[in-house]
């Protein structure tokens, strides 16, 4: 296509004025963490100033909050992507009674927004004795996982070679042999992909685990930095430093992954 | 024939199964029973964790709205009165009504925003189109908690949108912006901004490159010039997009919660207070557990609401 020298100019001004939109307020957060933090220290001078960040992990607990993070998440990525297998394999290859309603059901799930069950949840897990525990975090989110999980492995086994299911039928594999030996493997992509958007999810989760642990016995990394910024009103730069490591997991896997967040959020959009 | 004389035939055998070696008596009569429960096996434990902590959670919110309770006493019910509150309470109001702004900055801005973007990276062939994507995509993936951090710190009294209003000689302009009455909803609003239009511009990009390219060289040919183009081909073409993306960014702006609570926890006074919030604050702030649950079932029957009149005003315009 054609287009004449002075669009293209006009077309990269605008780009650029919008990338650097996107970046300003993510490169200012990472300038502040970097910077002195306080006038003493900046009267000594020096370069970016890599110590705030062990500051900030020490003084914030973020070794503790970390942990809870990476327990919640391996907890409900592992669990509701069993599930979701399972279910969306029943959804995607299988005729039964009552499919149409159990898979509206479902979808239901993706639709009812958080704020809605969180008051029931809490009140009732707490009867149950499940609030401080990493279980009463970890299940309403594994709940959530499961309905947009299932919905996610429902179109990927729909979309999957029906030769090669009958294939392996013929070789006398069982239904459980076809999922796990054969249609899995060859879905490493779809797989990737939820695993990598429900891990975003439950780690950047802030209202279910504020409510479901009161007492702060299990508090996750965004918790810790919403409690961390209640305590440092003043020093920006321990802040900005506590917010980098924060963000920083879930970033990293972005920039070397993209492709499946890209794919995940757009392909995964709901439209019934 | 290969079924045994003690029984009927075997109605569900079907032709074909005749030439396969016949087995054994008992296990056939089994297999169709356990063939037609497969997939219900599939299906439970999904269903299991799925039903109770997301269809029990439902229905006790529902039972719950029509209470009046603390939390800690036996409730009284009080029918709908829950329901009648979040019409009748000013502040319940306002929450609501700040939602629907928010609806503005969270959607029709990216929208906006995002068909300018689409539209100049679909049209040029712009170098450096993988860059720009993993940048404008980039504030979907950061946790909304690191969000409002980042954004306090740029709006605060001595941040940098200030120095930056008074180094261009607007010094008048500066102000704390989130304990303005009047400037904090728009300041959280446009973070909602900053954050919706990488993922509206991507969607929209993706619908715009499945439009045949000979589409446009048509057009081009008859003289029609790049805004023509646009209004005739492109916009009419990616209808499903706008669609998608209407719905996911107003589902977005209606259940902002983390961002309200780091950067302005409702204030100054209620003018950035929203349902979700609300929910938040009266179930476990005030102890008025049954209003709190209306409030969540409220903005959950909002959300399929507009859900439905956006969807069915893109299928409609199709025709």
């Amino acid at each position: 296509m054609m287009i004449s020298r002075a669009e293209r100019s006009a077309n990269y001004v605008i780009l650029l004025a919008f990338a650097a939109f996107a970046l300003f307020p993510l490169g200012s957060i990472l300038a502040a963490a970097l910077g002195p933090e306080s006038a003493s220290v900046a009267r000594e001078g020096g370069g970016p100033h890599w110590e705030n960040f062990a500051t900030a992990w020490t003084q914030g607990q973020f070794g503790r909050y970390m942990t809870t993070s990476i327990a919640v998440s391996v907890l409900v990525v592992s669990v509701a992507l069993v599930c979701s297998i399972m279910a969306g394999y029943a959804f995607g290859t299988m005729r039964f009674r009552g499919e149409q309603a159990l898979f509206y059901l479902f979808l239901l799930g993706i639709m009812v927004p958080t704020e809605a069950i969180i008051v029931p949840l809490y009140f009732d897990l707490r009867t149950l004795g499940l609030t401080n525990t990493i279980w009463g975090v970890a299940l309403p989110q594994i709940a959530q996982s499961i309905a947009f999980g299932t919905y996610w492995m429902r179109a990927y086994f729909k979309s999957s070679n029906v030769s090669i299911m009958e294939a392996a039928r013929l070789d006398g594999a069982g239904t459980h042999r076809i999922l796990w030996q054969v249609l899995v493997p060859i879905g490493r992509p779809a797989l990737t992909t939820l695993v990598l958007l429900t891990f975003m999810w439950t780690w950047n989760e802030f209202l279910i685990p504020l409510v479901m642990s009161p007492s702060g016995s299990v508090r996750t990394a965004p918790l810790g930095l919403a409690f961390f910024q209640g305590q440092h009103v003043q020093g920006t730069t321990l802040l900005a430093a506590a917010a980098v490591l924060v963000a920083l997991p879930v970033v990293i896997v972005y920039l070397f992954l993209q492709r499946h967040f890209v794919k995940g959020l757009i392909e995964g959009a709901v439209r019934e | 024939m290969a079924s045994s004389p003690a029984r009927p035939a075997d109605p569900t055998v079907r032709p074909g199964a005749v030439s396969r070696p016949a087995p054994p008596a008992r296990r056939r009569a089994v297999a169709p029973l356990r063939r037609r429960l497969t997939p219900y096996g599939f299906l439970l434990p999904g269903f299991l964790l799925y039903a109770a902590f997301m269809l029990v959670p439902i229905a006790r919110a529902v039972q719950l709205s029509l209470y009046e309770w603390d939390g800690l006493t036996v409730g009284t019910y009080v029918g709908l009165d829950n329901f009648a509150t979040v019409v009748t309470d000013p502040r319940l109001r306002e929450a609501f009504v700040h939602a629907l702004v928010l609806i503005f900055f969270y959607s029709v801005l990216p929208l906006l925003i995002g068909l300018l973007l689409a539209a100049v990276l679909n049209r040029g062939k712009v170098r450096g189109l993988p860059f720009f994507r993993t940048v404008i995509f980039l504030p979907q993936v950061v946790a909304m908690v690191v969000v409002a951090v980042a954004w306090r710190q740029i709006y605060a009294p001595d941040g940098s949108l200030n120095s930056g209003l008074r180094a261009i000689g607007l010094g008048s302009l500066a102000r704390p912006w989130l304990g303005d009455y009047t400037f904090s909803l728009p300041a959280v609003g446009f973070v909602g901004t900053w954050v919706s239009m990488g993922l509206v511009t991507v969607l929209l990009l993706a619908g715009m490159s499945r439009i045949p390219v000979e589409l446009f060289e048509a057009a081009r040919l008859d003289g029609a010039g790049a805004v023509r183009e646009f209004l005739a081909i492109t916009l009419p073409a990616i209808r499903g997009e706008i669609t998608v993306a209407l719905t996911l960014t107003i589902i977005a702006a209606l259940k902002t919660f983390d961002l309200v609570y780091v950067t302005t926890g409702g204030g100054p006074g209620t003018s950035t207070t929203v349902p979700s919030y609300e929910v938040y604050r009266r179930a476990f702030q005030l102890g008025e557990v049954g209003a709190a649950a209306a409030v969540g079932i409220t903005l959950t029957i909002v959300i399929f609401g507009i859900n439905l009149v956006v969807n069915k005003v893109g299928d409609r315009s199709t025709t």
